[in-house]
């Protein structure tokens, strides 16, 4: 599975309130009309500049915060291909990993729109734009399954049985 | 072997260590109005035929609803939770973390999974407890089961003797600055020490509560007699202690102590960027807001009442006071308290976690400086991206509502 697309450069510590904020996830009914308001405060243009497969390279502690998994889900609904940053929040990684948004632990260099490309199962990721290369370490097998068939919902769809047992 | 080690070991029959993969039964799977909706459409989409388990939702996190869409999406947990037997706690019951050991839903040893991330303060009881986003809750609810990676464990000991106007709250805020906002990311935190012995189960609540903002998967307090005594108020059935072994196995260990530990405040937009409030007083505050599953329990409001009794909050400074449940709002009402509250000035909500995320009752205008007890302060969390929100003890909030700015509540009872 490799994804390709440019890089979002992010800090460290970015919330899953700055992701969707609180007070617009409640006034907001469906995923669909909060697409609109993906980091509504941090890059209110976000929505409409993201294109398909394009990637976010952040710091530490990526999805710090609340256990909304609207979060990764609308991420991955406006079409970001894979999340890289230095480390996770541990529910916003669980999340990522249960809606099939790669949630990536490696240190990568990168500017804004540089040339990302992502080899899921080979633990290589390469900035095309500078030229370097960078590992990370592969998914244990569980959890790439997910990732390939898209999230849980998919592979219990295409499987008939949830992962995990 | 660390409490978190003993109960999932008790759970699956054979030790385990951390950093295996176990799927583990669960005692009990919630989640509430921001998170329920979204695990129902997953578990309608995975076909769900039978709810395993004991499964609770609570609508507490905008109740009652400010909006058409939050009025909407309570109605569907309510057409569910009757359609598939759930335990409904509706608008004005109390939000989650608070309400659902209140009724004695949750004891020491069980696994709890909470479909919401300060899941963890149920640790405070000697529970597993852990939060999860809403495909995992789901599949909880569905199979009675979760997979966990057994997390390693950092043991936290505070010693010694708190002054008389420094909380769990500044403990806590201590703790996190100390270790940082990802300090404990994907292990237990466990709190021991004198100083966690002789607190009340309600302060004891505040630590667990915000083990979260340094990243921890639970953190959890031995479940000793004080707890059990509080415990047998609520459920039926037996009750049993739990702690670490003498010779568990910590990844590190921290020590506080107690005596050195001042009325401590988070700057705005960082909870882990610590400062003792002494070193910031002065800034006008605009409005203080005591409540949420960190600072809206009944022991919070006794202690912002030792300074509100017979004073007045500054004019330019609102004061927005939500206990966290029924119980807390009724206690509030039968000690008097409640009067306390009105009299200095304060707007009392009814329960919900309303302004804490963002929802209602009680937002930050542009510019506006806030205090509040509540778990987080993320730019834009609590309304408009231009306030600026410190995160403090009821303490320091009533003082800081009292002065009409950031104070030091040692002031009033130093």
């Amino acid at each position: 599975m490799r994804i390709c697309g440019r890089a979002w450069r992010l800090g460290d510590d970015v919330t899953t309130d700055h992701i969707i904020p609180g007070r617009l996830k409640y006034s907001v009914a469906s995923l669909e009309e909060m697409r609109r308001y993906v980091f509504h405060d941090l890059i209110p243009d976000f929505p409409e500049l993201v294109r398909p497969g394009d990637i976010i390279v952040a710091g530490r502690n990526f999805g710090y915060g609340s256990s909304r998994e609207h979060a990764a889900r609308l991420l991955r609904m406006v079409g970001v291909g894979a999340v890289v940053a230095s480390s996770f929040a541990r529910i916003f990684y669980r999340n990522a990993v249960n809606v099939g948004l790669p949630a990536i632990e490696a240190e990568v260099e990168a500017d804004q729109w540089d040339l990302i490309d992502v080899d899921l199962e080979g633990g290589v990721i390469e900035n095309r734009t500078r030229g370097s290369t960078f590992r990370f370490k592969p998914f244990p097998r569980e959890i790439l399954e997910i990732l390939e068939e898209g999230g849980v919902e998919e592979y219990f769809r295409r499987r008939g049985r949830l992962p995990w047992g | 072997m660390t409490m978190v080690e003993k109960i999932i070991s008790s759970k699956i029959g054979r030790f385990v260590s951390p950093g295996e993969h176990v799927v583990v039964p669960v005692d009990l799977v919630y989640a509430h109005d921001g998170t329920a909706p979204l695990a129902i459409e997953v578990m309608e989409n995975l076909g769900l035929r039978e709810m395993k388990g004991r499964v609770v939702f609570t609508i507490d996190h905008a109740s009652p609803p400010p909006n058409v869409e939050s009025a909407s999406s309570q109605i569907r947990m309510r057409e569910f939770a009757s359609r598939w037997g759930v335990e409904l706690l509706d608008a004005g019951e109390g939000i989650c973390h608070q309400v659902i050991p209140e009724r004695g839903m949750v004891r020491p040893w069980d696994v709890v999974i909470g479909a919401d991330s300060h899941t963890v303060t149920l640790g405070a009881l000697g529970a597993l407890a852990t939060g999860v986003g809403s495909t995992d809750a789901a599949i909880a609810m569905m199979t009675g089961k979760i997979w966990l990676r057994v997390p390693e464990t950092i043991a936290l000991r505070i010693e010694g003797e708190l002054k008389s106007y420094v909380t769990a709250k500044d403990v806590i805020l201590e703790i996190i600055g100390e270790l940082g906002s990802d300090g404990a990311n994907y292990k237990a935190v466990e709190f021991l020490g004198s100083t966690v012995e002789s607190m009340s189960v309600d302060s004891r609540m505040v630590l667990a509560n915000m083990s979260v903002e340094m990243g921890a998967k639970a953190g959890l307090i031995p479940a000793d007699a004080k707890t059990i005594a509080w415990l047998k108020e609520r459920v039926s059935g037996e009750v049993r202690e739990i702690g670490p072994d003498n010779e568990a196995d910590y990844s590190s260990i921290h020590t506080f102590s107690a005596e050195e530990i001042k009325p401590n405040v988070s700057l705005p937009g960082k909870v882990d960027e610590v400062v003792p409030v002494e070193e910031v007083e002065g800034e006008d505050v605009q409005l203080v807001f005591m409540g949420s599953c960190s600072g809206g329990r009944f022991e919070d409001f006794m202690g912002a009442a030792r300074i509100m009794r017979g004073r007045r909050r500054k004019e330019s400074t609102r004061c927005v006071a939500i206990p966290a449940s029924k119980e807390v709002y009724m206690r509030l009402i039968d000690s008097g308290l409640i009067k306390v509250l009105l009299e200095f000035g304060c707007l009392i909500g009814p329960p919900t976690c309303g302004p804490c995320i963002g929802a209602h009752m009680g937002l930050a205008g542009p510019g506006e400086v806030v205090v509040s007890t509540s778990t987080r302060n993320f730019p834009g969390r609590m309304g408009s991206p231009d306030s600026r929100v410190y995160l403090a003890s009821p303490l320091t909030a009533a003082a800081s509502a009292a002065a009409g700015k950031l104070t030091d509540p040692g002031r009033f009872l130093g």
